[in-house]
């Protein structure tokens, strides 16, 4: 069992300089299955690097326990925990080859002459590196460095794998591919992971479980699906990309759809799990995909903005005061609206969601 | 180990220890060198320089205020004290703005030659202090080469103020000009783009975005060759004839007098101008710079051509570089003439000589050196490291040690340290040990200089990865950031082992019959008088230096081959 569980973890960075301490992490309680890979997400500040840095062990949790395995390490030195990283900056040894940098830490284990070497040139071969064995890092592509650093991480066969936002410095076509690698081999290892990054797209696409936090506090932790498209709180909705926050009211309670007023038109909406009273304003999420433009549409907008992506075009339009986001994919059949001209929308109400009433508001201009 | 991952297991127990005491338990073995290495500074650095402080306000009947006043009141301590400073200013004055031009003609514009400059200009940095002096004595001396051969005059005075300017300012220049020119090769030319896509000539350029940003350089080369300048003994020694520096007045009141309360005032009165300068540099300099990690030059685009720059550049540029190698060429003369300027036939005698006399005092020195340099360069690079990576409870005292050690001048040192080491414990007069601890003590902080930079621009998360994977601390330090601290390291080695082999202020209070040094022969066979051995003895170590450094730099290149 290499489960990882973080209990009432509080860490307090002392005041520098005359400002006062900051709060990085405030009450964190997470566990992260056995192999499975959770993402800590979230803007910069947000605390993830810090609870990331206080499982390998570089940072001490001012108080709260870390155990891996049922083992607690929140005070056990970082060499003695058997956890491997990725950096971001991959912290490749410079001054040594590929092969030296792989077996470094397999050759602080004490392991016999013959196992070392046929578990480095393994990992050589799993990471389609043994061609450049004997390089130096600084002469391997952005995407061979990168896969050194795994190697190098998983040789020593370490309970948790953590990974320090480790494809921020790949330029866009690689940094899919390479995540995409980076998932295949922590599923085929089956190691624990904890993934750190700011981009919400990577993080749907290679997590278990994706723990958005913002102020040291996390705010969801959840499966992908469920925090794209039942975001608990109007920053989530936010953070994991374009939503559409507009108001209504309820109408009429319905056995499993609630009937809701949004700018002057009635929609059959999914009914959530918080519990509604007519008359009852809520906020609901409407993805700019749930969209489309029908001239039968029971929604009538304005266009503010034509943005063209080549895809699609992005229209951000105004309906009844409220701000809204449509994207068209389909624009070569229909033309291009123009900016002042009304724009007639349906509403797909299956994936619409309606958020919980106790959502402080503050929390849409904080975002 | 063991000890310390059972009381870390325990969870939560409440007794977590305190964050600087875990520090210590995480790297026993480290808090260890570090109390062992600040020990040492504090012994060899700091108390020496103390017990001058008390020496020269304590007589042997105790605190003697009037004692103090009659020294004080004695008018050559002040001329001296004056003569110091104004010296000081000048030279650092004249060396800065030669050391700019040079510096800017090089990075900065077409003109042709530039490898000869930097080579003439380094030329001084590698020989003993007062090979300059001994030139300037044989080319416009009384019977000067230049002064009565070419010119004719009769009874030229080259003692004083006039000659010690120029010979600071030659020597010191290489100082101020390799300082603002890696400055000015740091500077991201795209400000200086930028400036000119606007509009801006190159005089706008030039005054608007290029000096304010070099600007740090030239304050921080102002106050490096004052510094220097306070602490220079050599040349004072042979050409300040009737003005006399703080540095000289001192030595002969202790060495010729044997007043040993005056001596240690003059010396304590060296520190106040010393360490002004240091502390505006250090705290108030190095702040206003806005270029962050230097010696990474970046590619310059914009050079100027224009004849009208580059010929008055270039001609100031060569002047300098000639004059050096002018005055470099005439100690090569001497070496090689039987008596300059009264019988000119070249001869082979002075080098007779030296090899009739025997190369123990050049042994010595080589010998002393080199036990010198790897502890300097190694104790830099740990205590480097220590200051940079670790903050363990009472790293102050290091940090503060190593910076006065460094900003102290020479003559203080030197007086210090036969006043502190006569007694035991620490008998250590009249020993090698105490000539290779002023060494060190003196040539560490460049040491630490070199590693801090280099250690700053090392990612932390490097030698993070080792431990992740398992390493300690000392593993980490031994394995991944001492070969990356190599450029560090060799760079100290250069400088310790050129420093150490030339160095004179502080070292001629220790030598001993057993232990002399060749810096302290050539200074007596000038004072004597012969100066063509000890122009022969100047030729040849500035040629084991030029083959040492030689060495090393083959060593590090084949090193770098193999990987």
């Amino acid at each position: 069992m290499s489960n990882v569980v973080f209990q009432n973890i509080v860490k307090q960075f002392p005041a520098a300089g005359g400002a006062p301490g900051g709060l990085a992490v405030q009450d964190l309680d997470l566990t992260i299955e056995e192999g499975s890979l959770v993402t800590l997400l979230g803007p910069s500040g947000c605390g993830k690097t810090t609870t990331l840095r206080m499982l390998a062990g570089f940072e001490t949790p001012t108080s709260g326990r870390i155990t891996i395995g049922g083992r607690d390490v929140t005070h056990l030195p970082v060499n003695a925990r058997n956890v491997g990283m990725v950096f971001q900056s991959y912290a490749l040894f410079p001054h040594m080859t590929v092969r030296q940098n792989v077996e470094y830490g397999a050759k602080l284990q004490n392991l016999s002459k013959a196992e070392l070497n046929s578990r480095v040139d393994e990992m050589l071969e799993t990471m389609a590196l043994t061609p450049y064995a004997d390089r130096a890092p600084s002469r391997l592509s952005g995407g061979q460095q990168q896969r050194v650093a795994l190697a190098r991480a998983v040789v020593t066969r370490p309970k948790v794998l953590l990974f320090d936002e480790p494809l921020s410095n790949l330029d866009a076509q690689l940094r899919e591919r390479m995540r995409d690698e980076l998932r295949a081999i922590q599923l085929r290892l089956g190691i624990t992971s904890l993934y750190v990054t700011h981009d919400q797209s990577e993080a749907m696409a290679i997590s278990d479980r994706v723990v958005v936090m913002r102020n040291g506090v996390v705010e969801q932790a959840d499966t992908p699906m469920n925090v794209y498209a039942r975001p608990g709180t109007a920053f989530v909705a936010e953070f994991m990309g374009k939503a559409n926050i507009l108001e209504g009211e309820v109408q009429e309670i319905g056995e499993a759809t609630v009937r809701t007023r949004i700018a002057g038109a009635s929609f059959e909406l999914p009914r959530g799990p918080h519990p509604l009273r007519p008359g009852q304003r809520v906020r609901c999420v409407l993805r700019p995909e749930y969209l489309r433009i029908d001239p039968q549409g029971p929604l009538t907008a304005t266009v503010k903005r034509v943005v063209f992506q080549g895809g699609h075009v992005e229209y951000l339009t105004e309906i009844g005061g409220q701000e809204c986001t449509v994207t068209d994919a389909q624009y070569f059949h229909g033309g291009i609206a123009e900016q002042g001209r009304p724009l007639r929308l349906a509403l797909d109400t299956r994936p619409v969601w309606m958020l919980a009433d106790d959502q402080n508001t503050n929390a849409l201009k904080a975002a | 180990m063991s000890l310390q991952t059972d009381t870390a297991a325990r969870p939560g127990a409440g007794w977590a220890l305190p964050a600087p005491l875990r520090r210590i338990a995480a790297d026993p073995w480290l808090f260890g060198i570090f109390v062992l290495l600040t020990l040492s500074v504090l012994v060899f650095a700091v108390l020496p320089i103390v017990n001058v402080l008390k020496q020269a306000v304590w007589t042997p009947e105790g605190f003697d205020l009037a004692a103090l006043k009659t020294t004080l009141a004695q008018p050559f301590v002040w001329r001296a004290l004056g003569n110091t400073l104004i010296l000081g200013a000048t030279s650092a004055l004249v060396a800065t703005v030669a050391g700019f031009v040079m510096a800017f003609a090089v990075t900065r514009t077409t003109m042709p030659g530039k490898g000869f400059i930097h080579a003439a200009a380094l030329l001084p940095i590698i020989s003993p202090p007062f090979v300059m002096a001994l030139a300037i004595v044989i080319l416009f001396g009384r019977s000067g080469l230049i002064t009565r051969e070419l010119l004719g005059i009769r009874n030229a005075n080259v003692y004083g103020f006039h000659s010690l300017v120029l010979i600071q300012s030659l020597a010191f220049t290489p100082i101020a000009y390799l300082n603002i020119k890696g400055m000015l090769q740091s500077i991201d030319s795209a400000l200086e783009d930028a400036s000119a896509s606007l509009g801006g000539t190159r005089w706008t350029t030039f005054r608007q975005v290029t000096l304010p940003l070099v600007t740090p350089a030239i304050l921080s080369s102002i106050l490096l060759v004052f510094v220097k300048s306070v602490e220079d003994f050599g040349n004072p020694m042979l050409i300040g004839g009737p003005f006399s520096t703080l540095a000289v007045e001192a030595y002969s009141q202790m060495v010729g007098y044997f007043n040993l309360n005056a001596g240690a005032l003059l010396a304590s009165l060296m520190l106040i101008p010393s360490m002004t300068a240091f502390l505006i540099h250090r705290y108030w300099v190095s702040k206003k710079s806005y270029v962050t990690v230097t010696g990474k030059p970046t590619a310059q685009s914009i050079r100027i051509s224009g004849a009208r720059v580059v010929l008055p550049l270039s001609l100031v540029c060569y002047f300098l570089a000639l004059t050096i190698l002018l005055f470099y060429a005439t100690v090569f003369y001497v070496s090689f003439t039987k008596l300059p300027g009264v019988n000119n036939t070249l001869t082979l005698d002075h080098y007779r000589t030296v090899f009739t006399a025997g190369f123990d005092t050049l042994g010595n020195s080589l010998y002393l050196a080199g036990i010198a340099t790897p502890v300097t360069a190694i104790a830099g690079m740990m205590i480097a490291y220590l200051l940079v990576r670790r903050a363990f409870p009472g790293s102050f005292l290091l940090r503060w040690g190593t910076l006065l050690s460094f900003a102290a001048p020479g003559t203080i040192l030197g007086i210090g340290y036969i006043g502190t080491f006569n007694t035991p414990p620490l008998l250590l007069t009249g020993t090698a040990a105490i000539i290779i601890a002023a060494m060190v003590v003196k040539n560490l902080q460049v040491g630490i200089e070199a590693g801090t930079n280099q250690l700053q621009q090392i990612d932390r998360s490097i030698e993070e990865a080792s431990t992740i994977l398992g390493a300690s601390s000392g593993r980490t330090f031994t394995s991944v950031t001492l070969p990356l601290l190599r450029p560090a390291l060799f760079s100290s080695v250069a400088y310790a082992f050129t420093r150490s082999l030339t160095t004179l202020s502080a070292v001629i209070f220790l030598v001993s019959a057993n232990w002399t040094l060749i810096t302290v022969t050539i200074l007596s066979q000038v004072e004597t008088l012969k100066t063509g051995v000890a122009a022969a003895w100047c030729c040849i170590l500035v040629v084991v230096v030029l083959a040492i450094l030689a060495l090393m730099q083959l060593v590090l290149n084949r090193s770098a081959r193999e990987r």
